[in-house]
């Protein structure tokens, strides 16, 4: 399973430039994220799903993205990220911020 | 036990400030603790009702329904707060002097405590949901420490409330004559800052451009997630990296307000117009 979110996320940017509307989407469960490490193209807007597939309400928060949406539990929700400069630009999901964080790695 | 108070503290001090604010700058309008009470008990009932209606709300709009939502109380807030100052510019000093005379004007007052109500119950509403919706998460958890997280939780709510208590106490005592001055500048700076919080949500659900974003990064001085950060958020809506758009959003609601005060007391202490006074004629 891991593997295979490596995989999916590494060549993520390819399928990105291939598709006319990039969409990614992001799984939280246990109050973790998978991935926890999400490859966008730098300078193009992005849509991203986040799947709780918790029980419980997160809000998935981040000050760099301009983020901060509630996810009830067994929801999805969508984000907007970017167009973002080339860096990184962390994420958590603040009612559980020790385990559920992550980063937005822009390229 | 204390990480769910600092969540839950964190989350009701913005809606803990307004409230002081707003209550201190009503100052001398009889029976306003009865429109505040109101205001608050409507936004609790109102916090549950849209964490209730959390999954509802998240999916209208397109999946943007939440942030349409939180933009859409905030510029209400923001309406309000920008009547309520123009009000007090014309009415304040009258208010002043008769701070002691209950039941100078009730009629005049109560338009204005409606806008209160509308206020507090807004702030306590967009505040309250996610405190709802958090500790109903840590309710459902099966976590052992469920217990002394809810109690974690009220001591998160306790503490919110006596710093927006010490605000209000604290504003009560600067001496009347700047009393108004500073009240209605708290609001102008709570206004503009909700402004740039509802900009926020527009960029955030693809509404409005964010207009370069960070414009600048301060996060290393003050961050958003620090108790301070917070404070400043609800207070003057301060941002460690603000887009451009919230920042355009500020200056023009700020420039707004202000101007309707200047032009409110250039007209009230300008001589009474000939209309007004028909036997001048």
């Amino acid at each position: 399973m891991k593997r295979i979110a490596i995989l999916a996320a590494t060549s993520l940017p390819l399928a990105l430039f291939a598709a006319g509307e990039p969409e990614l989407s992001l799984v939280l469960e246990n109050h973790r994220f998978t991935p926890d490490r999400l490859e966008i193209p730098a300078g193009k807007k992005v849509k991203v799903t986040v799947e709780n597939k918790d029980a419980t309400p997160e809000e998935f928060e981040s000050n760099l993205l301009k983020i901060e949406k509630v996810i009830p539990g067994k929801s999805k929700g969508i984000v907007f990220i970017g167009p973002l400069k080339a860096g990184e630009y962390p994420f958590v999901g603040e009612y559980n911020e020790k385990t559920a964080k992550g980063v937005v790695v822009a390229k | 036990m204390i990480a769910t108070a600092l969540i839950v503290f964190r989350e009701v001090l913005e809606a803990a400030l307004i409230v002081g604010i707003v209550s201190a700058a009503t100052r001398g309008i009889p029976g306003r603790a009865r429109w505040i009470a109101a205001g608050l008990g409507a936004g609790l009932l109102g916090s549950m009702a849209v964490a209730g209606g959390a999954g509802l709300i998240s999916q209208l709009a397109e999946g943007m329904g939440q942030e349409i939502f939180n933009a859409s109380i905030l510029l209400l807030a923001v309406l309000m707060l920008a009547w309520h100052n123009i009000w007090m510019t014309s009415h304040g000093r009258e208010l002043a002097a008769n701070a002691r005379r209950i039941g100078a004007d009730v009629r005049t007052g109560s338009r204005e405590l409606s806008v209160v109500l509308i206020v507090i119950g807004v702030a306590v509403l967009r505040e309250g949901s996610e405190t709802v919706l958090f500790l109903y998460g840590v309710a459902a958890s099966g976590d052992t420490a469920r217990a002394s997280m809810m109690a974690g939780g009220a001591l998160g709510v306790a503490a919110g409330v006596l710093v927006g208590v010490l605000l209000f106490r604290g504003l009560l005592r600067i001496p009347l004559k700047w009393f108004f001055s500073v009240t209605s500048a708290l609001v102008l700076l709570l206004a503009a800052g909700m402004a740039a919080q509802a900009a926020r949500f527009l960029i955030q659900a693809d509404v409005l451009p964010s207009l370069a974003n960070p414009v600048w990064d301060t996060s290393s001085v003050v961050s958003n997630s620090s108790m301070l950060g917070k404070a400043l958020t609800g207070l003057v809506g301060y941002d460690a990296q603000p887009a451009g758009m919230q920042i355009a959003a500020f200056v023009v609601v700020l420039g707004a307000i202000a101007l309707g005060m200047v032009l409110v007391r250039r007209r009230e202490s300008a001589p009474p117009h000939t209309a007004s006074a028909p036997s001048t004629s």
